[in-house]
């Protein structure tokens, strides 16, 4: 079966780009063939070109494509559960060649300031954590690999209201550091407001692309990702409320 | 009370041997997720490279040479199961281990005959004496032996970035990956660790009071097995601690044999088995295999 077709998608550097999409549109399946998993689901690319900066990743195993800056924080988080919080974010710098402990110290000092919760429980094991604190440490690990882009599958799937809004100020702050990001959610409220362009993804073909503030005012987008009437009135309610629910939180403390 | 002494102390020996073997069962079985039922064959096939190239080699160059070429063995073996283990899930590959076994164990075979083959270890019959209590001098280096390898095993396990991976895949193999683990690599140091140290058990169970080398020290070494599931299969320190609890119960069997006649001889080679069976009645993942940590 072919999940894509004639998909062609690109991140600017330091942007956030998002990818929109209903179950099965085939998103999980592009992420899998950037970041290299496809085999693992018994899959391959028969064709296409995954490229980063000027390398190509296209068929490239996993931990090549991680060894070239691009991680991906996988959907549903699969931290290690049975791992301390300590040893997962360790786990994260596993396809990091070179770069001393120094350099691993810092990266650990920093995943722990954006997330203190995550030092308060760092011996504990990582399944006993919280949905919300797993995302976090799901981000975290792959932030200790220093991705220059990194892949955000569904990071607010079976998350708490005040949790995802939580997660948007983490994947801002981690953008303003000058990381790319593509994300990929189903909650297209969250990951328009988020992201600076967005492509809409429909049975294996992108639909829709552009600036995501024109995504967000499109009719289709509206009725088909934001749940809006079609008919509904035009008042831009619907973002504004949106965006006053973001707490102006500078860190994700619990 | 000296042959408790004693037989506690032979139990010891026993099980450390049993752990080598079956501590490569475990690796094996979390890096491939399948039961590798060949691993007997593997281990006769490291004692049968001791036992021929000893006298050229000397003990020492043929255990060397024995724990590589079983480790190249057991790395084949590993690419043949690859090829299978995608697509087909655990249950093909284990099976097919028994196929592997087969050859295995039909070649060598037919090479040893009947003959029971030397070593040529350094320890020969000595025994030493150790306050009041006798015991075979090879036995003491089996635990001595036993006791650094697994020490060196367990702190590359917990300390070093191979031992992380090793963990971080057992727990969640794609999610190892994303990290930029390379499972193929890990896998083949699995099995590459397990053939190793198969070789390096062959010898001390070929050792005195055993008798040498001969067509069944693989299947003398499947009391591993037991250990490895009665411990918990995939948990590391399950399979050491199954390994003691395998090895203490067949020496009290063979220790107590006139006082547990009853039950008719041979004891010793049923008890590992029956030891499994009543443990995992009361406990069906094993002593320390996987209890579910996760919170949903």
């Amino acid at each position: 079966m072919t999940a894509l077709h004639d998909v062609s998608l690109s991140v600017p550097a330091g942007g956030i780009v998002t990818m929109l999409g209903a179950n099965g549109a085939g998103k999980s399946t592009l992420l899998r063939a950037v970041s290299g998993t496809l085999p693992l689901h018994s899959g391959s690319a028969s064709g296409g070109r995954v490229a980063f900066g000027g390398v190509t990743l296209t068929g490239r195993p996993a931990a090549d494509v991680v060894a070239a800056g691009v991680v991906q924080v996988p959907e549903g988080r699969r931290v290690f559960a049975g791992l301390s919080v300590a040893d997962n974010l360790k786990a994260g710098r596993l396809g990091v060649r070179a770069r001393g402990r120094e350099d691993a110290r810092r990266a650990t000092a920093e995943v722990y300031e954006l997330f203190p919760v995550l030092a308060e429980r760092r011996g504990q094991a990582a399944g006993l954590l919280s949905g919300g604190e797993q995302q976090m440490l799901a981000i975290g690990r792959a932030l200790m690999a220093r991705p220059r882009l990194l892949l955000l599958d569904e990071p607010s799937l079976g998350l708490a209201p005040l949790v995802v809004a939580r997660i948007a100020e983490v994947v801002r702050h981690i953008n303003a550091q000058g990381t790319g990001v593509l994300l990929v959610e189903q909650n297209a409220a969250l990951a328009l407001e988020l992201a600076d362009h967005a492509y809409v993804l429909d049975v294996g073909r992108i639909r829709l692309e552009g600036p995501a503030a024109e995504l967000s005012r499109s009719d289709e987008v509206r009725r088909l990702y934001l749940g809006e009437r079609p008919e509904g009135d035009d008042e831009p309610t619907s973002d504004d409320e949106e965006t006053a629910s973001v707490a102006p939180l500078g860190r994700w403390s619990r | 009370m000296n042959t408790l002494a004693q037989t506690l102390f032979n139990g010891m020996a026993l099980g450390s041997v049993y752990a080598l073997v079956a501590l490569g069962f475990c690796l094996v079985f979390k890096a491939s997720g399948a039961v590798n039922f060949a691993h007997g064959s593997l281990l006769l096939l490291g004692g049968y490279l001791v036992a021929v190239l000893h006298e050229p080699l000397g003990f020492a160059g043929a255990l060397a040479v024995a724990a590589a070429g079983t480790a190249a063995a057991a790395a084949v073996e590993a690419l043949v199961l690859r090829r299978v283990a995608r697509a087909n899930g655990p249950a093909v590959p284990t099976i097919l281990t028994i196929g592997v076994d087969i050859l295995l164990l039909t070649e060598l075979a037919r090479r040893i005959g009947g003959d029971v083959l030397g070593t040529g270890d350094p320890w020969g019959a000595e025994v030493l004496t150790i306050g009041g209590v006798t015991v075979a001098q090879a036995r003491f280096y089996s635990l001595l032996a036993a006791a650094l390898l697994v020490g060196a095993f367990l702190a590359a396990f917990r300390w070093t970035g191979w031992g992380l991976s090793m963990r971080a895949y057992s727990s969640d193999a794609e999610a190892a990956a994303l990290m930029g683990v390379r499972g193929d690599r890990l896998r083949m140091s699995a099995w590459l660790l397990a053939g190793a140290l198969a070789a390096v058990a062959a010898v001390f169970l070929a050792a005195f009071p055993g008798t040498g080398i001969d067509r069944t020290t693989g299947q003398i070494a499947l009391a591993a097995f037991p250990a490895a599931v009665l411990g918990g299969l995939g948990s590391v320190g399950g399979a050491l601690l199954g390994s003691v609890v395998v090895g203490m119960a067949e020496a009290l069997a063979t220790g107590y044999q006139q006082q547990l006649s009853g039950l008719g001889s041979g004891l010793a080679e049923v008890v590992p088995y029956a030891v499994m069976v009543l443990i995992l009645i009361v406990r069906p993942q094993g002593l320390l295999g996987a209890k579910e940590s996760t919170r949903v």
